[in-house]
């Protein structure tokens, strides 16, 4: 695609940020701005995820963005986090918009926190959910990866592995909220049920408090700009007949994530790229099965064959394909997946914090949406 | 009793909970293509009809996949066994396992029963005897 990332921010990844969303935002998109070596007057277009609270208007009032013509938001939360990187790409690309800003800023742990009960967000389909007590998404997904880890014989500890690598790769990033704190399998298997027999407290990803931003513009803008660009290579959504947001209950096969299937399908197809082309691999993790589902749909491992290819290290930095070197969601902090575009982005410059050398490729994916950024 | 969270019925729905109320187990089926579907739809996704009828099912189907939900706002709460449980028609849906967490596993059969929980009355599943 003709488009490029040339700007990332963010604030500090916190439990308490003590400051409003807006302000998050607006520190967020500053930075990101300032990184590529715009100002705001050269902002024209704004994407976001629909579940954010700042407005589109409020944002350019405080950054002084004086004119846009391009906004557009992701549904369905973080499924689709790497959409907002398609859906600014696409404004680019077809000159709807010259830079697009795109942000996530939230206080999900020090305001409305997503992983707490709620029976007050709900539409028609919470009625076949919420009377049985499926009332966070922890439960409605275990409920979900229970078919699949009982078809491939995946355990509790099995997830354990993802988790202990994840907290590695986070104990030495300086960014992440679990920074210079590692655990063992051991731990992991001490830390309380959320959901029995699927998910553990350290399965689950931060609550977090903090705001991202990154600036998209055309490839020839990107050349004239401060930083080394990132290309937008591919991206893509999936959505299925059948499916939801959160779950696969009706699918044909509910131990599948047909949708991440069909997602790598697409991406590998426009791409031209195979899996053995992309050094570093960003997979969204609310919860520690999405990493192990995504693996093999996207084709870095055969069907059922995660729990060994995770064992044997290969998702380590100095693995065959490291994953989530930043520490993943479950380590570096949950801004709704936004977080793991910068680190793609960081990793293609050369300035991640586990930096894995000559990375030409890098895949950011987040269940039902993905892009696939490249040096350019 | 474990604290419910009842269903705020809709024009799509409301068949099924007084289905539920009156201790039957119904779920759409096509008037012109007779395909069986759930959760509910104003419109069929295999012909797009929009006529339909209340089928009763049997009532008995398996395990098709289960946890354990514990409240986590109200840790004295009996957990529940949460289930999605593949009918012998055909379609999915989830509901709760009757008993013990130690008695659910994948494909273990078992058939619907009706709960009064004070403000509403849902469908549950317990094992099949024998
Ligand atoms: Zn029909």
């Amino acid at each position: 695609m003709n488009a490029a990332i040339v700007g990332i921010g963010q604030t500090e990844f916190s439990k308490d940020s003590g400051r409003s969303e807006l302000q998050l935002a607006a520190e967020a998109a500053s930075a990101a701005i300032d990184d590529a070596g715009l100002t705001p007057a050269d902002i024209d277009g704004m994407v976001t995820f629909t579940l954010d609270t700042n407005d589109e208007l409020a944002l350019m009032r405080a950054l002084g963005v004086p004119e846009v013509r391009w906004m557009s938001r992701t549904p369905h939360g973080g499924a689709l986090a790497s959409a907002t990187v398609q859906h600014a790409a696409a404004a680019v690309a077809s000159g709807a918009a010259d830079a697009v800003l795109v942000y996530r800023a939230f206080n999900e742990r020090s305001g409305r926190r997503f992983g707490q009960p709620d029976a007050a967000r709900r539409g028609p389909a919470w009625n076949w959910y919420l009377p049985y007590g499926l009332d966070t998404p922890a439960k409605i997904y275990a409920l979900w990866f229970q078919r699949y880890m009982h078809t491939y014989g995946v355990t509790n500890e099995d997830l354990g592995r993802y988790v202990v690598l994840a907290r590695k790769h986070a104990a030495t990033n300086p960014n992440a909220w679990f920074y210079g704190r590692p655990i063992t399998l051991e731990e992991h298997q001490r830390s309380r049920w959320i959901v029995e027999p699927i998910i553990r407290k350290l399965d689950c990803c931060q609550e977090s408090d903090g705001g991202v931003a990154f600036v998209v513009t055309t490839r020839e803008r990107a050349r004239d700009l401060k930083q080394p660009p990132v290309g937008v290579v591919a991206a893509s959504q999936s959505h299925l007949w059948g499916g939801d947001v959160m779950f696969n209950y009706y699918h044909p096969e509910v131990a599948d994530f047909p949708e991440a299937t069909a997602l790598a399908t697409q991406l590998w197809r426009t791409s031209g790229l195979t899996p053995g082309d992309v050094q570093v691999a960003m997979l969204y993790e609310n919860f520690t099965p999405v990493v192990f589902q995504q693996l093999e749909a996207f084709g870095f491992c055969g069907r059922g064959e995660a729990k060994a290819f995770i064992a044997e290290g290969n998702i380590e930095v100095g693995g065959t394909i490291p994953v989530n070197t930043h520490g993943g969601l479950l380590g570096e902090g949950y801004i709704h997946g936004v977080n793991n575009v910068l680190e793609g982005v960081r990793q293609l410059r050369g300035t991640a914090a586990n930096q894995v050398p000559d990375v030409d490729h890098v895949l950011v994916a987040a269940g039902r949406s993905a892009a696939i950024l490249g040096r350019v | 009793m474990p604290p419910v969270i009842p269903p705020v019925p809709g024009h799509d729905d409301e068949f099924f909970w007084a289905g539920v109320r009156d201790g039957r187990l119904l779920v759409q089926r096509c008037a012109d293509c007779h395909e069986l579907r759930h959760p509910p739809l104003p419109m069929c996704p295999h012909c797009r009809s929009l006529e339909w009828e209340a089928a009763e099912l049997s009532g008995r189907g398996t395990i098709h996949s289960w946890v354990v939900s514990h409240h986590p706002s109200e840790p004295d709460a009996e957990p529940r066994v949460v289930v999605v449980v593949a009918m012998e028609e055909g379609v999915r849906l989830v509901s709760n396992l009757q008993g013990r967490a130690e008695d659910a596993a994948i494909d273990l059969p078992v058939e619907v029963v009706f709960e009064d929980f004070g403000d509403v009355v849902l469908p549950q599943f317990r094992v099949v005897a024998g």
